[in-house]
């Protein structure tokens, strides 16, 4: 065991399945010599050589193209959009092509590749450095989308995720990438994609939440267990397809539910996860299922007050944590 | 007039304390509400506080360039309004108003969530008996969670708050429940004086009326001829009392009789369990010992194994714990049959209330010389009477007769031979 931060464990993640696997490759934006901007995959190319660790032109639509490609001729990509905010000129590549060839080509193809990707806030990055984009991808059947909380289930899930047979979009929280740090097994241990995690246990209020916001929510409930509320934490870890069992179980263990996210609020993944329980959960509620997210601003400011007004953070879920609490 | 403390307020988020620069206002001054009373300095931003209440500065507590943490107290008030209570004012503003709502407005009262509703049909809840303890005075599921946890005898029986208080749901058993009857409330008239039942008392009553509503009684009584004990003990109690420095009682020696007696017939050392009768293996016997207008039951544990001295002298600690109110709940735990010593108040005959769930009580009562016929002839002899009341559930006539023929033929034989104090 060793304490990895999260972009660590990240890194620790590739090394281990491109030592493991040589069709594995990374390709991305400063990838190679610079080692990325976040150094995620520092190291890389002084081990694997240019041919594997491929710094590509500022073209994400290429870089998701030229990685689509690869994988459905039997390579396991790892690409690398900068910012997620950068995305979008891939998204025809992503929603048309990866996340339809296996259907479309009635399984006589499929694309398994890895499109990681720095998203969130809080780090003063201004609109195109700070977006939330999950929810852009959540309703195409078809791929996958990982955003682990921690570096332990960064690591394990990343290394499912290469080893998936399909398209795994990975969004990890840029600010959490130096501010989480925790002892990661050593072991090649693989998390499964599609299941979530109870963090904490508690019977007065449910938290569903992923991400970095499992990190503020694990602070609040701490502050409220002196008081004697307890929490249950549920953290997605995998936003689509949603893992309903464990939503199901999650909000009928308490009936009071809040759902954390630092994405807008309207058709949000929450929003899918208060349908989720909605449909299974009538006879269990006891308040209305809370969404608590960022308001409905086109992007995360710039001006620090109210990049800080729109950021989650460990005071706001308290707040609502305590008020549902009391309901 | 009342006076209100004013602390230090936070003037920004992360602003955790401040700086008073200068006082606007000295003691003795009259203030309206919302004037700013001092400017204060922190590291974001310069304030002036201002006033929370109307009124005569009282007492200034920080001085001019004090740097003082948020929420620390910086003045005193003399406001106009009328003291709001007795209790000091805790400084939390916004707990304070949402517990206010909450104690009165309980409009959220009948508004019942789907969970509530589903668990009040299941477990056949009547939902208007429930205390919510939710905002405004609703019912939480937890709330529910609790009802169904509690005995299920408390909700649709008879309310017994004994029952309550030392009965779990597994432990409670189906019993018959006399009806209860509503009655006009007995109004004292000029002159009379009403005693609240509290306390003891209160546990008293209700442990008699559990008893005779419970238990159907049934009383035997037979006379002992205790002339020789009477002997014998007048031969002994000075000496004793010289040696060990308390009294050597009559009720020693009944205890002990009982005690063997209750070895041989183990049907009264019982008590009604349901479904089954339960037949204790200790003899613990419980004794009463009045002490004012209060009455303790204290036990005195496996008399069977102590000797006259050594029951004498447990009579002798526990009469003293309840004089001094030392008995513990521990000294009253655990007996299985109680001798009550009704002759010391000059009682010749009673019929004894059941101390439940025990089987049996014995009265002990004066023992007085009377004239009796023995071979044809008058002769004076100390005579005393024992009643027992029997629960008729665990016990019949003939056991009992026989038990009671045992106890008298133990007194009637004793002597330094048969009972030793030693």
């Amino acid at each position: 065991m060793a304490v990895l931060t999260y972009i660590q464990a990240i890194t620790q993640a590739m090394k281990e399945e491109m030592q493991q696997n040589e069709k594995v490759f990374v390709l991305g934006e400063d990838v190679g010599v610079k080692g990325g901007v976040f150094k995620a995959t520092e190291g890389l190319i002084e081990e694997f050589g240019e041919e594997r660790v491929i710094d590509t032109p500022l073209a994400e639509s290429a870089i998701a193209g030229v990685g689509i490609g690869a994988a459905m001729y039997g390579m396991r990509p790892v690409a690398e959009m900068q910012f997620a905010d950068f995305i979008m000129p891939a998204v025809n590549q992503i929603i048309s092509e990866a996340a339809k060839i296996r259907y479309r080509s009635n399984n006589d193809w499929h694309c398994p590749i890895v499109i990681r990707a720095p998203y969130g806030g809080g780090v003063h990055g201004g609109l195109y450095h700070s977006q939330s984009v999950e929810a852009v991808f959540a309703n195409q059947p078809g791929l996958k989308i990982v955003m682990p909380s921690s570096p332990s289930d960064a690591k394990g899930l990343l290394k499912a995720a290469i080893r998936d047979e399909d398209p795994v979009l990975f969004f990890e929280h840029k600010r959490g990438y130096r501010l989480l740090k925790e002892d990661v097994s050593e072991a090649d241990d693989i998390l499964p994609i599609g299941q979530a995690a109870v963090k904490k246990e508690g019977s007065d209020v449910t938290i569903i939440t992923y991400g970095l916001c499992v990190h503020f929510a694990q602070q609040a409930a701490e502050k409220l267990e002196s008081e004697g509320v307890t929490t249950e934490i549920l953290d997605l870890r995998t936003v689509y397809p949603l893992d309903q069992e464990a939503i199901i179980a999650a909000a009928s263990k308490t009936g009071k539910v809040l759902l954390v996210t630092e994405d807008n609020k309207e058709g949000s993944i929450i929003s899918e996860v208060s349908a989720i329980i909605n449909e299974h959960c009538l006879f269990d509620l006891d308040a209305p299922v809370r969404r608590l997210a960022a308001p409905e601003v086109p992007a995360m400011p710039f001006a620090p007050n109210l990049e800080k007004e729109f950021m989650m953070n460990p005071e706001k879920i308290e707040r609502e944590l305590r008020d549902l609490a009391s309901f | 007039m009342a006076t209100e403390a004013i602390y230090m307020p936070q003037l920004g988020e992360s602003v955790t304390e401040g700086t008073i620069s200068q006082w606007l206002v000295k003691e003795g001054d009259y203030i309206e509400k919302y004037d700013p009373i001092a400017e204060v300095m922190t590291d974001k931003v310069n304030a002036e506080v201002p006033s929370t209440f109307s009124g005569y500065i009282k007492e200034i507590i920080s001085k001019e360039n004090d740097t003082v943490e948020v929420g620390t107290l910086i003045c005193y008030i003399d406001t106009n309004e009328e003291a709001s209570g007795a209790s000091p004012i805790v400084h939390d503003p916004q707990n304070q108003t949402t517990e206010e709502t909450n104690e009165q407005d309980q409009s959220m009262k009948h508004r019942y969530s789907p969970a509530v509703m589903r668990i009040a049909q299941e477990n056949n809840i009547d939902l208007s008996t429930v205390q919510g303890t939710g905002k405004h005075g609703r019912i939480t599921r937890k709330d529910m969670e609790h009802v169904v946890q509690q005995p299920k005898t408390n909700t649709d029986k008879a309310p017994n708050e004994t029952d309550a208080t030392d009965i779990s749901k597994e432990e409670a058993i189906e019993e018959y429940t006399p009806p209860t009857f509503k009655r006009r409330s007995i109004e004292a008239n000029p002159g009379d004086r009403e005693i609240p039942v509290t306390g003891l008392r209160r546990t008293i009553a209700q442990n008699m009326v559990r008893s005779t509503t419970e238990i159907p009684h049934a009383w035997m009584m037979i006379e002992v001829d205790v002339t020789n004990l009477v002997a014998y003990r007048n031969a002994e109690k000075d000496r004793f009392k010289e040696n060990e420095g308390y009294n050597l009682s009559y009720f020693a020696f009944f205890l002990n009789a009982v005690a063997k007696a209750l070895k041989k017939f183990p049907e009264l050392n019982s008590c009604w369990a349901g479904d089954k009768i339960i037949q204790r293996n200790d003899i613990n016997l419980s004794v009463a010992v009045a002490h004012g207008h209060e009455l303790y039951v204290p036990v005195i544990k496996n008399v069977d194994e102590k000797s006259i001295k050594g029951i004498a002298k447990e009579i002798h600690q526990l009469s003293q714990k309840a004089r001094t109110n030392t008995l513990t709940t521990e000294d009253m735990e655990g007996g299985t049959f109680t001798v009550n010593n009704t002759g010391s108040f000059g009682s010749v005959e009673s019929m004894g209330v059941i101390n439940y769930p025990q089987s049996a009580i014995l009265q002990v009562e004066s023992i007085v010389k009377r004239p009796v016929i023995i071979d044809d002839m008058f002769a004076a002899r100390d005579m005393v009477n024992l009643c027992l009341s029997l629960d008729h559930r665990v016990l019949d006539g003939v056991i009992c007769g026989d038990f009671m023929s045992h106890v008298k033929s133990i007194l009637e034989n004793i002597s330094s031979e048969t009972t030793p104090i030693y």
